[in-house]
Protein backbone atom coordinates (compact mmCIF):
# COMPACT_ATOMS: atom_id res chain seq x y z
CA UNK A 1 0.00 0.00 0.00
CA UNK A 2 1.28 3.54 -0.85
CA UNK A 3 0.71 6.20 1.63
CA UNK A 4 1.27 10.17 0.93
CA UNK A 5 2.06 11.69 4.67
CA UNK A 6 2.85 15.33 6.21
CA UNK A 7 4.94 16.26 9.08
CA UNK A 8 4.29 16.68 11.68
CA UNK A 9 2.93 13.27 11.88
CA UNK A 10 0.15 11.91 14.32
CA UNK A 11 0.05 8.79 16.13
CA UNK A 12 -3.07 7.76 13.57
CA UNK A 13 -0.49 7.89 10.29
CA UNK A 14 1.91 5.58 11.83
CA UNK A 15 -0.75 3.21 13.27
CA UNK A 16 -1.88 2.86 9.65
CA UNK A 17 1.35 2.19 8.22
CA UNK A 18 2.63 -2.00 7.94
CA UNK A 19 6.01 -3.31 6.44
CA UNK A 20 6.08 -3.71 2.71
CA UNK A 21 4.31 -0.02 2.19
CA UNK A 22 5.74 2.49 0.74
CA UNK A 23 5.88 6.69 1.93
CA UNK A 24 6.26 9.46 0.32
CA UNK A 25 6.93 12.25 2.70
CA UNK A 26 6.35 16.10 2.53
CA UNK A 27 6.95 18.96 5.11
CA UNK A 28 10.04 19.66 7.49
CA UNK A 29 12.36 16.44 8.06
CA UNK A 30 15.60 16.82 9.90
CA UNK A 31 18.92 15.71 9.35
CA UNK A 32 21.27 13.98 12.29
CA UNK A 33 23.66 11.36 12.76
CA UNK A 34 26.71 10.33 14.78
CA UNK A 35 27.72 14.01 16.61
CA UNK A 36 24.45 15.24 16.25
CA UNK A 37 22.39 12.25 18.06
CA UNK A 38 25.36 12.86 21.12
CA UNK A 39 25.15 16.59 21.43
CA UNK A 40 21.13 16.22 21.29
CA UNK A 41 21.77 14.13 24.50
CA UNK A 42 24.25 15.92 25.84
CA UNK A 43 22.77 19.09 25.30
CA UNK A 44 19.34 18.88 24.22
CA UNK A 45 17.85 19.34 21.12
CA UNK A 46 17.76 23.39 19.06
CA UNK A 47 14.46 21.92 17.30
CA UNK A 48 10.99 20.57 18.74
CA UNK A 49 11.08 16.88 17.37
CA UNK A 50 7.37 15.88 18.23
CA UNK A 51 5.78 14.20 15.30
CA UNK A 52 9.68 14.60 13.39
CA UNK A 53 10.67 12.51 11.13
CA UNK A 54 14.33 11.97 11.64
CA UNK A 55 16.75 11.38 8.96
CA UNK A 56 20.34 9.24 9.27
CA UNK A 57 21.67 11.53 6.43
CA UNK A 58 24.97 13.36 6.05
CA UNK A 59 24.02 15.42 2.74
CA UNK A 60 26.25 16.53 0.32
CA UNK A 61 25.76 20.59 0.13
CA UNK A 62 26.84 23.07 -2.57
CA UNK A 63 26.01 26.83 -1.25
CA UNK A 64 22.02 26.89 -0.95
CA UNK A 65 21.58 23.36 -2.73
CA UNK A 66 21.40 20.15 -1.56
CA UNK A 67 23.72 18.12 -3.99
CA UNK A 68 23.04 14.25 -2.87
CA UNK A 69 21.31 13.29 0.65
CA UNK A 70 20.77 9.80 0.21
CA UNK A 71 20.43 7.51 4.00
CA UNK A 72 23.14 6.21 5.85
CA UNK A 73 23.94 3.78 7.99
CA UNK A 74 20.99 3.62 11.19
CA UNK A 75 22.83 1.08 12.92
CA UNK A 76 25.70 3.56 14.06
CA UNK A 77 23.01 5.44 16.03
CA UNK A 78 21.32 2.31 17.71
CA UNK A 79 22.48 3.53 21.21
CA UNK A 80 19.86 6.23 20.80
CA UNK A 81 16.60 5.28 19.47
CA UNK A 82 14.80 5.27 22.92
CA UNK A 83 16.41 8.78 23.71
CA UNK A 84 15.20 10.12 20.03
CA UNK A 85 11.71 8.30 20.07
CA UNK A 86 11.46 9.88 23.86
CA UNK A 87 11.78 13.36 22.46
CA UNK A 88 8.36 12.52 20.14
CA UNK A 89 9.69 11.11 17.09
CA UNK A 90 7.11 9.61 15.00
CA UNK A 91 9.44 8.28 11.88
CA UNK A 92 13.35 7.65 11.23
CA UNK A 93 14.79 7.03 8.12
CA UNK A 94 17.86 5.47 7.21
CA UNK A 95 19.11 1.98 5.79
CA UNK A 96 20.87 -1.19 7.42
CA UNK A 97 17.72 -1.50 10.18
CA UNK A 98 17.88 -0.63 13.83
CA UNK A 99 16.30 -3.15 16.69
CA UNK A 100 12.61 -3.42 16.43
CA UNK A 101 11.76 -4.08 20.04
CA UNK A 102 12.22 0.60 20.51
CA UNK A 103 9.23 0.64 17.84
CA UNK A 104 6.61 -0.93 19.20
CA UNK A 105 3.49 0.86 19.59
CA UNK A 106 4.49 4.13 18.72
CA UNK A 107 7.41 4.40 16.31
CA UNK A 108 8.43 3.48 12.31
CA UNK A 109 11.43 3.10 10.77
CA UNK A 110 11.38 4.07 7.06
CA UNK A 111 14.16 2.92 4.46
CA UNK A 112 15.11 4.92 2.20
CA UNK A 113 17.10 3.22 -0.85
CA UNK A 114 20.73 3.70 0.41
CA UNK A 115 23.30 5.31 -2.32
CA UNK A 116 20.38 6.70 -3.88
CA UNK A 117 21.67 10.84 -3.09
CA UNK A 118 21.18 12.25 -6.35
CA UNK A 119 17.45 11.42 -5.75
CA UNK A 120 16.75 12.24 -2.79
CA UNK A 121 18.75 15.41 -3.35
CA UNK A 122 15.87 16.51 -5.92
CA UNK A 123 13.07 15.95 -3.33
CA UNK A 124 14.60 18.39 -0.57
CA UNK A 125 15.35 21.92 0.16
CA UNK A 126 17.32 23.47 2.70
CA UNK A 127 15.37 25.46 5.22
CA UNK A 128 18.15 26.07 7.83
CA UNK A 129 20.82 24.55 9.45
CA UNK A 130 21.37 24.09 13.21
CA UNK A 131 24.75 22.94 14.86
CA UNK A 132 26.35 23.96 12.09
CA UNK A 133 29.81 23.91 13.72
CA UNK A 134 29.82 20.03 13.20
CA UNK A 135 30.37 20.36 9.47
CA UNK A 136 28.45 19.39 6.78
CA UNK A 137 27.84 15.97 6.86
CA UNK A 138 26.99 15.87 11.08
CA UNK A 139 25.42 19.38 10.87
CA UNK A 140 21.20 19.15 11.91
CA UNK A 141 19.92 20.55 8.60
CA UNK A 142 15.98 21.40 8.01
CA UNK A 143 14.78 20.53 4.80
CA UNK A 144 11.59 20.78 3.60
CA UNK A 145 10.81 17.55 1.41
CA UNK A 146 8.64 17.34 -1.56
CA UNK A 147 7.32 13.61 -1.65
CA UNK A 148 10.94 12.54 0.18
CA UNK A 149 10.62 8.63 -1.21
CA UNK A 150 9.91 5.60 -2.11
CA UNK A 151 10.62 4.61 1.25
CA UNK A 152 9.82 1.31 2.38
CA UNK A 153 8.38 0.70 5.88
CA UNK A 154 10.71 -1.37 7.18
CA UNK A 155 10.23 -1.49 10.61
CA UNK A 156 6.15 -0.93 11.50
CA UNK A 157 4.84 -0.09 15.03
CA UNK A 158 2.83 -3.04 15.04
CA UNK A 159 5.80 -5.45 15.69
CA UNK A 160 7.10 -6.64 12.49
CA UNK A 161 10.36 -5.96 11.40
CA UNK A 162 11.78 -6.68 7.61
CA UNK A 163 15.59 -6.73 8.63
CA UNK A 164 14.41 -9.66 11.73
CA UNK A 165 12.44 -11.60 9.30
CA UNK A 166 15.71 -12.13 6.99
CA UNK A 167 17.97 -12.79 9.86
CA UNK A 168 15.77 -15.00 10.97
CA UNK A 169 15.91 -17.54 7.87
CA UNK A 170 19.29 -16.87 7.62
CA UNK A 171 20.37 -19.68 9.65
CA UNK A 172 18.64 -21.97 7.91
CA UNK A 173 19.93 -20.86 4.30
CA UNK A 174 23.22 -21.04 5.85
CA UNK A 175 23.21 -24.58 6.55
CA UNK A 176 21.45 -25.46 3.07
CA UNK A 177 23.68 -22.94 0.76
CA UNK A 178 26.11 -26.51 -0.17
CA UNK A 179 29.53 -26.27 -0.96
CA UNK B 1 48.19 15.14 -13.77
CA UNK B 2 45.98 17.66 -11.60
CA UNK B 3 43.34 17.63 -13.96
CA UNK B 4 43.13 13.80 -14.95
CA UNK B 5 43.16 13.12 -11.07
CA UNK B 6 40.10 15.73 -11.17
CA UNK B 7 38.69 13.91 -14.43
CA UNK B 8 38.72 10.74 -12.57
CA UNK B 9 37.07 11.60 -9.33
CA UNK B 10 34.34 13.21 -11.61
CA UNK B 11 33.93 10.68 -14.07
CA UNK B 12 33.91 8.21 -10.48
CA UNK B 13 31.25 9.93 -8.55
CA UNK B 14 28.81 10.79 -11.02
CA UNK B 15 28.16 7.42 -13.05
CA UNK B 16 29.39 3.68 -12.94
CA UNK B 17 31.06 1.77 -15.21
CA UNK B 18 28.57 0.28 -18.04
CA UNK B 19 29.56 -3.05 -17.15
CA UNK B 20 28.27 -2.42 -13.31
CA UNK B 21 25.07 -1.02 -14.98
CA UNK B 22 24.53 -3.92 -16.94
CA UNK B 23 25.06 -6.02 -13.59
CA UNK B 24 22.13 -3.46 -11.84
CA UNK B 25 19.69 -4.22 -14.71
CA UNK B 26 19.84 -7.83 -15.05
CA UNK B 27 19.67 -8.33 -11.09
CA UNK B 28 16.47 -6.12 -11.84
CA UNK B 29 15.21 -8.02 -14.25
CA UNK B 30 15.94 -11.59 -12.79
CA UNK B 31 14.67 -10.42 -8.72
CA UNK B 32 10.97 -11.92 -7.87
CA UNK B 33 10.89 -10.49 -4.61
CA UNK B 34 8.63 -7.10 -5.28
CA UNK B 35 10.60 -4.88 -2.27
CA UNK B 36 13.77 -5.80 -3.76
CA UNK B 37 12.92 -5.01 -7.44
CA UNK B 38 11.45 -1.65 -6.75
CA UNK B 39 14.48 -0.87 -4.31
CA UNK B 40 16.67 -1.95 -7.81
CA UNK B 41 14.60 -0.14 -9.95
CA UNK B 42 15.46 3.53 -8.05
CA UNK B 43 18.87 2.55 -8.29
CA UNK B 44 18.73 2.99 -11.84
CA UNK B 45 16.39 6.12 -11.92
CA UNK B 46 19.22 7.57 -9.14
CA UNK B 47 21.98 6.55 -12.02
CA UNK B 48 20.58 8.32 -14.80
CA UNK B 49 19.55 11.34 -12.64
CA UNK B 50 22.87 11.85 -11.55
CA UNK B 51 24.00 11.35 -15.10
CA UNK B 52 21.38 14.07 -15.94
CA UNK B 53 22.34 16.55 -13.46
CA UNK B 54 26.47 16.18 -13.31
CA UNK B 55 26.00 15.26 -9.37
CA UNK B 56 27.50 12.88 -7.43
CA UNK B 57 25.33 9.49 -7.32
CA UNK B 58 25.48 9.33 -3.28
CA UNK B 59 26.58 11.95 -0.77
CA UNK B 60 28.82 9.73 0.08
CA UNK B 61 31.43 10.57 -2.28
CA UNK B 62 34.28 8.38 0.02
CA UNK B 63 37.77 8.45 1.05
CA UNK B 64 39.95 9.52 -1.89
CA UNK B 65 41.72 6.51 -3.24
CA UNK B 66 43.78 5.81 -5.88
CA UNK B 67 45.51 3.41 -7.86
CA UNK B 68 48.50 4.62 -9.87
CA UNK B 69 50.14 2.29 -12.25
CA UNK B 70 53.44 3.27 -13.67
CA UNK B 71 55.30 2.55 -16.07
CA UNK B 72 59.17 1.27 -15.23
CA UNK B 73 60.25 3.22 -18.29
CA UNK B 74 58.75 6.47 -17.52
CA UNK B 75 60.67 9.20 -15.77
CA UNK B 76 58.58 11.00 -13.03
CA UNK B 77 59.92 14.94 -13.32
CA UNK B 78 56.90 16.00 -11.42
CA UNK B 79 55.52 15.90 -7.30
CA UNK B 80 53.17 12.86 -8.19
CA UNK B 81 51.62 13.25 -4.50
CA UNK B 82 51.59 16.56 -4.27
CA UNK B 83 49.52 16.80 -7.92
CA UNK B 84 47.09 14.21 -6.85
CA UNK B 85 46.88 15.98 -3.36
CA UNK B 86 45.76 19.25 -5.54
CA UNK B 87 43.36 17.42 -7.41
CA UNK B 88 41.39 16.17 -4.68
CA UNK B 89 41.79 19.98 -3.28
CA UNK B 90 40.10 21.07 -6.50
CA UNK B 91 37.82 18.32 -7.31
CA UNK B 92 36.41 18.84 -3.68
CA UNK B 93 35.57 22.16 -3.96
CA UNK B 94 34.41 22.22 -7.86
CA UNK B 95 32.79 18.91 -8.34
CA UNK B 96 31.99 19.09 -5.34
CA UNK B 97 32.75 16.32 -2.62
CA UNK B 98 31.71 15.86 0.72
CA UNK B 99 34.34 16.97 2.95
CA UNK B 100 35.03 13.42 4.49
CA UNK B 101 38.55 13.14 6.37
CA UNK B 102 38.50 13.58 9.56
CA UNK B 103 41.51 13.18 12.68
CA UNK B 104 40.82 9.39 13.87
CA UNK B 105 41.32 10.84 17.40
CA UNK B 106 39.92 14.83 17.90
CA UNK B 107 37.54 13.75 14.60
CA UNK B 108 38.05 17.52 13.15
CA UNK B 109 37.54 17.81 9.89
CA UNK B 110 40.25 18.75 7.69
CA UNK B 111 37.64 20.44 4.80
CA UNK B 112 39.44 19.62 2.03
CA UNK B 113 39.53 15.65 2.30
CA UNK B 114 43.35 15.75 2.64
CA UNK B 115 45.25 14.77 5.99
CA UNK B 116 48.20 12.02 6.79
CA UNK B 117 47.32 9.18 4.97
CA UNK B 118 44.81 10.76 2.89
CA UNK B 119 44.87 10.54 -0.28
CA UNK B 120 45.41 6.86 -0.23
CA UNK B 121 48.04 6.43 -3.09
CA UNK B 122 48.43 2.25 -4.21
CA UNK B 123 51.22 2.50 -6.29
CA UNK B 124 51.76 -0.69 -8.81
CA UNK B 125 54.77 -0.65 -10.90
CA UNK B 126 54.13 -2.20 -14.44
CA UNK B 127 55.80 -2.55 -17.99
CA UNK B 128 55.81 0.24 -20.43
CA UNK B 129 56.35 4.36 -20.15
CA UNK B 130 52.65 5.21 -19.54
CA UNK B 131 51.04 6.23 -16.41
CA UNK B 132 47.41 5.43 -15.32
CA UNK B 133 45.51 6.54 -12.94
CA UNK B 134 42.41 4.87 -11.13
CA UNK B 135 39.69 6.95 -8.87
CA UNK B 136 38.45 4.91 -6.20
CA UNK B 137 36.35 6.64 -4.24
CA UNK B 138 35.24 4.60 -1.42
CA UNK B 139 32.29 5.04 1.31
CA UNK B 140 32.04 4.28 5.14
CA UNK B 141 28.68 2.28 4.76
CA UNK B 142 31.01 -0.54 2.91
CA UNK B 143 33.93 -0.15 4.27
CA UNK B 144 32.95 -0.24 7.94
CA UNK B 145 31.91 -3.68 7.54
CA UNK B 146 35.21 -5.21 6.45
CA UNK B 147 37.15 -7.34 8.18
CA UNK B 148 40.24 -9.63 8.65
CA UNK B 149 39.94 -13.20 9.81
CA UNK B 150 43.19 -14.97 11.30
CA UNK B 151 41.65 -18.47 10.24
CA UNK B 152 43.11 -22.01 11.63
CA UNK B 153 44.03 -23.83 9.02
CA UNK B 154 41.55 -26.33 9.49
CA UNK B 155 38.62 -23.84 9.13
CA UNK B 156 36.95 -23.46 6.20
CA UNK B 157 37.57 -20.18 4.76
CA UNK B 158 34.10 -20.14 2.83
CA UNK B 159 32.03 -20.54 5.36
CA UNK B 160 34.04 -17.53 7.15
CA UNK B 161 32.92 -15.37 4.15
CA UNK B 162 29.54 -16.88 4.68
CA UNK B 163 29.06 -15.70 8.09
CA UNK B 164 30.55 -12.75 7.81
CA UNK B 165 28.71 -11.08 4.94
CA UNK B 166 25.38 -12.63 6.73
CA UNK B 167 25.83 -10.75 9.60
CA UNK B 168 27.11 -7.49 7.91
CA UNK B 169 25.78 -7.05 4.72
CA UNK B 170 22.74 -5.14 5.53
CA UNK B 171 24.70 -2.02 6.43
CA UNK B 172 26.98 -1.97 3.63
CA UNK B 173 24.63 -1.13 0.72
CA UNK B 174 24.00 -4.35 -1.04
CA UNK B 175 23.78 -5.64 -3.44
CA UNK B 176 27.32 -5.84 -3.21
CA UNK B 177 30.58 -6.52 -4.40
CA UNK B 178 32.89 -8.96 -2.55
CA UNK B 179 36.67 -8.36 -2.71
CA UNK B 180 38.67 -11.29 -0.73
CA UNK B 181 42.20 -11.68 -0.04
CA UNK B 182 42.79 -15.71 1.15
CA UNK B 183 46.28 -16.43 2.56
CA UNK B 184 49.35 -13.63 3.03
CA UNK B 185 50.02 -12.03 6.35
CA UNK B 186 47.43 -9.80 8.30
CA UNK B 187 47.74 -6.89 6.07
CA UNK B 188 48.60 -8.51 2.96
CA UNK B 189 45.16 -9.96 2.95
CA UNK B 190 43.48 -6.85 3.40
CA UNK B 191 45.76 -5.40 0.28
CA UNK B 192 44.37 -8.09 -1.82
CA UNK B 193 41.04 -7.67 -0.81
CA UNK B 194 41.21 -4.04 -1.60
CA UNK B 195 43.42 -5.12 -5.21
CA UNK B 196 40.31 -7.97 -5.68
CA UNK B 197 37.69 -4.88 -5.79
CA UNK B 198 39.79 -3.32 -8.75
CA UNK B 199 40.08 -6.43 -10.22
CA UNK B 200 36.25 -7.28 -9.89
CA UNK B 201 33.86 -9.07 -11.64
CA UNK B 202 35.64 -12.78 -11.23
CA UNK B 203 34.49 -15.29 -13.21
CA UNK B 204 36.37 -18.63 -12.21
CA UNK B 205 34.04 -21.52 -10.71
CA UNK B 206 35.32 -20.86 -7.32
CA UNK B 207 34.24 -17.38 -7.28
CA UNK B 208 30.96 -18.55 -9.16
CA UNK B 209 30.00 -20.61 -6.71
CA UNK B 210 30.71 -18.28 -3.87
CA UNK B 211 28.66 -15.55 -5.65
CA UNK B 212 25.32 -18.02 -5.73
CA UNK B 213 25.72 -19.57 -2.12
CA UNK B 214 25.92 -15.67 -0.93
CA UNK B 215 22.70 -14.90 -3.08
CA UNK B 216 21.36 -17.87 -1.81
CA UNK B 217 20.90 -16.09 1.70
CA UNK B 218 17.87 -14.03 0.87
CA UNK B 219 19.67 -10.71 2.13
CA UNK B 220 18.85 -8.55 -0.79
CA UNK B 221 19.11 -4.98 -1.50
CA UNK B 222 19.35 -3.14 1.59
CA UNK B 223 19.19 -6.31 3.62
CA UNK B 224 15.40 -5.88 3.33
CA UNK B 225 15.31 -9.43 1.65
CA UNK B 226 15.71 -10.67 -2.29
CA UNK B 227 17.57 -12.89 -4.98
CA UNK B 228 20.50 -10.02 -5.05
CA UNK B 229 22.47 -9.78 -2.33
CA UNK B 230 25.99 -9.69 -4.21
CA UNK B 231 26.60 -8.39 -7.70
CA UNK B 232 30.32 -9.64 -8.29
CA UNK B 233 33.00 -11.61 -5.99
CA UNK B 234 36.49 -11.66 -6.87
CA UNK B 235 39.29 -13.81 -5.13
CA UNK B 236 42.73 -12.85 -4.87
CA UNK B 237 45.18 -15.27 -2.99
CA UNK B 238 48.81 -15.40 -1.81
CA UNK B 239 50.91 -18.06 0.23
CA UNK B 240 50.80 -17.92 3.46
CA UNK B 241 52.45 -19.20 6.49
CA UNK B 242 51.80 -23.13 6.91
CA UNK B 243 50.36 -22.31 10.46
CA UNK B 244 48.32 -19.04 9.28
CA UNK B 245 45.26 -19.03 7.33
CA UNK B 246 44.49 -15.04 6.97
CA UNK B 247 41.18 -14.08 5.41
CA UNK B 248 40.14 -10.45 4.08
CA UNK B 249 36.71 -9.22 2.48
CA UNK B 250 36.44 -5.75 1.48
CA UNK B 251 32.72 -5.09 1.22
CA UNK B 252 31.87 -2.72 -1.79
CA UNK B 253 28.01 -1.30 -2.03
CA UNK B 254 26.55 -1.61 -5.13
CA UNK B 255 27.71 1.49 -6.57
CA UNK B 256 30.97 0.34 -7.24
CA UNK B 257 32.61 3.48 -8.29
CA UNK B 258 35.86 3.67 -10.01
CA UNK B 259 37.27 5.27 -13.59
CA UNK B 260 40.55 5.49 -14.84
CA UNK B 261 43.09 7.66 -17.39
CA UNK B 262 46.43 6.83 -18.89
CA UNK B 263 48.16 10.26 -18.52
CA UNK B 264 51.05 10.49 -20.96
Amino acid sequence: MEHRLKTPLSARDIEALHVGDVVFLSGTIFTARDKAHALLRSKGSPVELKGAALYHCGPLIGGEKVISAGPTTSGRMERYTEFILDLGVLAIIGKGGLSGQPFLGRAVYLAYPGGCGAAAAKQLKIKEVHLKDLGMAEALWEFEAADLGPMTVAIDSHGSDLYQEVRKSLQNRLRSTGR
Amino acid sequence: MVEATVRVLRQAEISLQPWVMELIESAFDKETNPIAKSHLQFMLENLSIAGELKLPLCQDTGLPIFKVELGCDLNLDFDLRGAIIEGVIIATRDIPLRPNAVDPLTRQNSGNNIGPGMPDIILDLVDGDALQITAFPKGAGSENMSLVGMLNPADDPFDFILQSVAKRAANACPPLFLGIGIGGTFDLAARLAKQALFNMPGSSEMEMNLLRRINSLGIGPMGLGGDTTALGVKIEKASCHTASLPVAINFQCWAHRYASEVVR
